[in-house]
């Protein structure tokens, strides 16, 4: 695979690390006393779609910078590629949806 | 019709003309009392000991494509029970009992080959673990062997013991793991469960489940709605989508693991040797060929297919520890879309909805699991509650901190 960077250009998915659903970058408030529930839904449980998957990689062999990569899982195409701080401060309002 | 030397004898004397078909291909009924969604391994191991062992026939296993066409067509083919932990050993060695009578029980040839499972160590430090390894799994009635360096080499004079970075000091040997003719297990439990009426419907796809007031009664499909008192999902690749469908996320994400057979070749290796440390495990198949696997490709992936990287990483791992192989070429390779957990342990459970069962989770041990998996799935969709051996593997042990953490590397499903 191919992942299109946003400075870099087209690189070898072997320069990046794969960290998983990027919905991981919603954390849910700490609050009290602590939710159980919904650090354990934030932190195990994963949607797992079959189709488009918005996921995390992380560019170790490159300019270290954490993407947000929108990627068909039944085909490999990569459909959208953003930094994860600028598809966070666009979705700025959202909350963790668990 | 029951497979014997005499049939064979007999049925060669008259042109091999009265050899029926090994299960029928009935249409759904309306009703069944237990629905098995999945006609891979493991649904199929469940409908034979639930029809077999807890005298339970009035079932259903829905297959959307054809029988065995997912991961019990797709794996390595290895058995074997070598795991560590309390909630682990015990099942896997249950397994590996069930595999040793498996062909009797369901008298069908399996070619199950207790050709012995070799686990090759570096280091002292690895040494120790495996030494720890073994003690836990004779606890739980299992065999375990510590091999020295001489004695490996007497066994595998072939493996690269002077490797530079990874230098072969002994192995860990389980003599009674071995492997097993994959896709004649599903056509045995399929053909031992269909004798006993269990209906094995193909290209059926479930679409949805039938669900009132918290009540799983049961699915919808692409040849209608079926009812049944007990509906069990058994769909390892799959789970999250059929289980989306009830409106249940779970602890799980799809991966793709690839495997890899070379061209066949004389009979060079007698055992399966598994390279821990880069990531390569081995055997040989009757006809020759190498059969060979490693990693995760590492990204959630549907597509029953892998990319380039993992390939040569692969096939590096095996010329690091059996330089030999470097001239064999590269016959076929192929994915398989694995459960992948967050503890990299696998689930048998009920869900919180009333009729509706779990099973998946099985990373990619799964093959090795078959039996167990089904006998232990069939105890608790008989009786309601958990096999002792498979007590550990419920779908709530993130909630409650009870994880089966064999890695120990926590909730980063590609790493287990």
């Amino acid at each position: 695979m191919i992942i299109p960077h946003p400075h870099l250009g087209p690189r070898d998915a072997c320069e990046f690390v794969y960290k998983g659903d990027a919905e991981l970058v919603f954390r849910p408030e700490r609050v009290a006393p602590v939710d159980y529930d919904t650090f354990h839904n934030y932190l195990y449980l994963r949607q797992n779609p079959a189709g488009a998957h918005k996921e995390l990689w992380y560019h170790e062999y490159g300019d270290r910078s954490w993407l947000v990569v929108t990627r068909n899982t039944q085909t490999h195409e990569i459909l959208k590629v953003e930094f994860a701080s600028e598809y966070l401060s666009g979705q700025k309002d959202r909350k963790s949806n668990v | 019709m029951k497979y014997s030397a005499a049939k064979i004898f007999l049925e060669g004397l008259f042109g091999n003309r009265g050899w029926g078909k090994a299960w029928r291909e009935p249409e759904p009924k309306k009703n069944y009392d237990v629905i098995i969604i999945g006609g891979g391994g493991h649904g199929l191991s469940t409908a034979y000991y639930l029809s077999n062992v807890y005298n339970i026939r009035n079932v259903a296993v829905l297959e959307k494509g054809w029988l065995g066409s997912g991961n019990i067509g797709r794996n390595t083919t290895i058995i074997r029970s070598n795991y560590l932990l309390p909630e682990n050993e015990p099942f896997y060695e249950f397994s590996l009992k069930l595999w040793e009578g498996l062909e009797q029980d369901t008298n069908y040839n399996s070619m199950v080959s207790q050709r012995g499972v070799i686990n090759i160590f570096h280091s002292d430090p690895q040494r120790d673990a495996f030494v720890r390894r073994g003690n836990a799994m004779l606890l739980s009635g299992a065999d375990a062997d510590l091999l020295d360096e001489n004695a490996l080499r007497k066994l595998c004079p072939y493996l690269d013991f002077e490797n530079a970075r990874f230098p072969v000091k002994g192995a860990l040997m389980q003599k009674r793991g071995g492997t097993v003719r994959h896709d004649a297990v599903a056509w045995g439990y399929a053909r031992g469960a269909d004798m006993k009426g269990v209906d094995i419907i193909q290209n059926c796809n479930v679409e949805g489940f039938i669900i009132k007031n918290g009540v799983c009664s049961g699915v919808r499909t692409s040849k209608g709605d079926i009812r049944a008192k007990k509906v069990a999902s058994c769909v390892a690749g799959s789970s999250s989508q059929v289980m989306s469908t009830a409106g249940i996320r779970l602890p799980i994400e799809s991966h793709v693991l690839q495997a890899f057979v070379s061209e066949g070749l004389k009979p060079i290796l007698d055992n399966v040797i598994t390279f821990g440390a880069g990531h390569f495990y081995v055997s040989q198949s009757d006809k020759g060929g190498l059969v060979f696997g490693g990693d995760l490709d590492g990204y959630n992936s549907y597509a029953q297919r892998g990319n380039l990287p993992v390939v040569e990483d692969v096939c590096e791992g095996g010329m690091a520890i059996m330089p030999m192989i470097g001239r064999a070429r590269l016959l076929r390779m192929w994915g398989g879309v694995m459960d992948m957990s967050m503890d990299g342990s696998p689930f048998i459970d009920r869900t919180h909805i009333d009729g509706l069962y779990f099973n998946g989770g099985w990373c990619y041990g799964g093959f090795k699991a078959t039996p167990a998996s089904g006998y232990c799935y069939a105890h608790l969709l008989a009786t309601d509650s958990p096999h002792p051996v498979a007590r550990g593997y419920k779908l709530d042990r993130f909630r409650t901190g009870s994880l089966i953490d064999e890695k120990g590397v926590g909730a980063q499903p590609n790493l287990h």
